[in-house]
């Protein structure tokens, strides 16, 4: 298990080294690069900009530049964002616990939901509530996230006032207080629910169609013969089985959630990862683009990782040595 | 034979699955019945209801097709079919348990062969856990498996269809059942394979005295086992009688035709000799006279208009055939003139 982690993490390395290729020269294909979203080219000093284009290295061939940006990446300084003039890693640092903690929510509404609404409906196939669950997974899948986002803003929010319309967190609190966390996850709950929608409607079928095809397996029958009763060949037998394509999902999830965030954080005001990477992209702030870009690679690979790891945990037959 | 109370009794069973919104019977009224200690074979081709039969005894029909219809499965007196599933769940793995077909499938892939073993004891049983683990062991040990007590903390995928089949058979002898239900037990397994299994089977029945309904297509095994045997066709029984009889004695042209297509040492045969055609299906199956008919050596026209019935023909052997048929004149008994 230990050596089958390390080797993984070794094949990061060279995987992370071709996808900072291809983020640096996204970075590059942008319009426009770090400078031009500062200054007003007609209102500025042709040899001003000539002095700092000079200074901040774009003047340089390619691959010095990718060359130390790469550098400083490995030292950990990810650049400075123009527009908040501050450092990078500083400014994700202020983000991205918000982002983790929509995810995370995001995550457990998820489960809870599919676990319990697949089980039932696996349990209770072609009955009237089966239906109605998989009403409800048609709808989550078919309306797109931002138009359920707007609705829920308004149903919610508006209408029946019961949860904020935007931001993280309430004015005035202190942080690290109970009140202040209270705050963050009642801020959180609503953009993590419409987050996990798609997840939430993929997952419940998921359950559901595998349990309904468990139960029909040799192996029910045969704890049928035992006289075990139905609870426990549900609970033991069939959900254990089921339960497996599930826990794979999971970190194939960790990319999938964040990169929905993006669009949920951005309607929601929600300060975010997602909404400081679509702030930065209209705004030029590349060595932010890129870092968030590395970042949810990063994440992604550790997500596949995890999604392997405990394929093997769950499922004795994958077990890796 | 002994006139004692049979442990099991099936009278009259009609089984079907719906198909399409109408309910094909795969066991048509199926009667018989077994006594404590004995070994019934259920014989017949794929698709004659065997296996429908047994699962029918169990109540593990598929839930959402399959149904039994009319007639009664009396255990010990009492009609199984009558019974809830929490009454039948006391019933199954303790009173009757049973061995399937396919080892390699029939345990849960993700659980240990040791939850699986254990399970039958704390359906049954009020035991301890560590008790009931000892026990566990003590049965894998009791059927041959080595190395028993790290063979529970195993999955199957680590053990052969051979050991598998033994720990089915650990599971369904664990609570000392009346009856064991084996359904083609041996089907699935390399023939060297298939003879210890049999052979193990065959010890276990015998140390715990329990009666067994064995369902197989293999003759041989037949010959081994059995103390009476069951011969069925398309759904029905058509001939029931003990095993010396049914060798030496065949009646119905079905039995006499699965006992000729049995390769033999001691005849000189350049082609084994088959039945032709197949059992009608579920769908196709004819719904007046003999079901046998259109594959019978001995058919004749009346064959095909009159429902034969089983009817005694002789002490202790019952046969379903217009030939045997008392009510059925003598002089139209010609055989042959049908097909």
């Amino acid at each position: 298990m230990l050596i089958y982690t390390l080797r993984r993490i070794l094949i990061m390395i060279p995987i992370l080294f071709m996808v900072s290729i291809v983020v640096f020269s996204l970075a590059l294909a942008m319009p426009g690069d770090a400078l031009s979203g500062q200054i007003d080219p007609t209102n500025a000093d042709p040899e001003y900009i000539e002095e700092r284009r000079e200074e901040l290295g774009l003047n340089d061939p390619i691959h010095v530049q990718y060359g130390s940006w790469a550098a400083n990446i490995l030292q950990w300084d990810f650049g400075r964002s123009f527009q908040h003039q501050m450092d990078v890693t500083q400014l994700i640092g202020t983000r991205l616990p918000n982002t983790i903690l929509l995810s995370v929510m995001s995550l457990i509404i998820t489960y809870i939901l599919a676990f319990y609404m697949g089980k039932y409906a696996g349990r209770n196939p072609y009955t009237k509530g089966d239906y109605a669950v998989q009403g409800v997974n048609y709808l989550m899948l078919a309306i797109p996230s931002f138009v359920a986002a707007l609705f829920a803003i308004f149903i919610f929010a508006f209408q029946l006032g019961w949860f904020p319309s935007t931001g993280s967190v309430g004015s005035g609190l202190e942080q690290g207080t109970m009140a202040y966390w209270g705050s963050k996850i009642y801020h959180t709950f609503l953009p993590a629910l419409v987050l996990g929608m798609l997840t939430t409607a993929s997952y419940t079928q998921f359950l559901r169609n595998d349990m309904v095809e468990s139960a029909q397996k040799d192996y029910v029958r045969t704890a049928r013969a035992k006289g075990t009763d139905e609870n426990t060949i549900y609970n033991k037998h069939i959900l254990r089985n089921s339960i497996i394509p599930i826990v794979t999902l999971f970190g194939f999830d960790i990319a999938s959630i964040i990169g929905g965030a993006v669009i949920i954080e951005t309607i929601f005001s929600y300060r975010g990862i997602g909404e400081l990477l679509v702030a930065s992209i209209s705004n030029r702030d590349s060595a932010v683009v890129m870092a968030i870009f590395l970042m949810l690679s990063v994440a992604t690979l550790i997500g596949n990782l995890l999604a392997d790891l405990l394929y093997g945990i769950i499922d004795p037959r994958i077990r890796v040595g | 034979m002994n006139q004692q109370e049979p442990l099991l009794e099936v009278d009259g069973l009609h089984t079907g699955f719906t198909i399409d919104g109408d309910m094909h019977y795969a066991v048509n009224n199926v009667s018989f019945s077994v006594k404590p200690k004995e070994v019934v074979c259920i014989v017949g081709e794929s698709g004659c209801g065997k296996s429908v039969m047994s699962l029918s005894i169990m109540d593990l029909l598929p839930k959402h097709n399959g149904k039994i219809d009319k007639g009664a499965i009396r255990f010990q007196g009492r009609d199984l079919t009558m019974l809830s599933d929490k009454e039948m769940n006391h019933i199954r793995g303790r009173d009757i348990s049973m061995i399937f077909q396919e080892p390699m499938t029939a345990l849960n892939p993700v659980l240990t062969i040791g939850f699986q073993m254990d399970e039958v004891l704390m359906n049954h049983t009020d035991l301890k856990a560590d008790e009931i683990r000892r026990r566990s062991v003590s049965l894998l040990d009791q059927v041959g498996i080595s190395r028993s007590d790290q063979i529970v903390n195993e999955y199957p995928h680590q053990l052969s269809g051979g050991m598998r089949q033994r720990v089915m058979i650990a599971m369904a002898i664990a609570c000392q059942p009346k009856l064991l239900i084996a359904d083609e037990p041996t089907t699935a397994l390399d023939v060297t394979v298939q003879a210890q299994i049999l052979e193990l089977i065959q010890k276990i029945q015998d140390e715990v005295g329990m009666a067994m309904l064995l369902i197989t297509h293999d003759l041989g095994v037949v010959a081994e086992m059995a103390d009476r045997v069951v011969v069925m066709y398309a759904g029905q029984v058509v001939e029931d009688t003990d095993v010396d009889t049914l060798f030496h004695d065949p009646k119905h042209p079905y039995t006499k035709a699965l006992l000729r297509s049995i390769p033999r040492m001691d005849e000189k045969q350049e082609e084994l000799d088959t039945i032709k055609g197949i059992v009608p299906s579920l769908k196709n199956m004819p719904q007046q006279g003999c079901r046998f008919v259109d594959r019978c050596p001995e058919a004749m026209d009346k064959c095909r208009e009159i429902d034969p019935q089983l009817g005694e023909e002789a002490q202790n052997h019952a046969v379903r055939c217009l030939l045997y048929d008392a009510s059925f004149p003598n002089e139209q008994k010609q055989r042959g003139v049908g097909s």
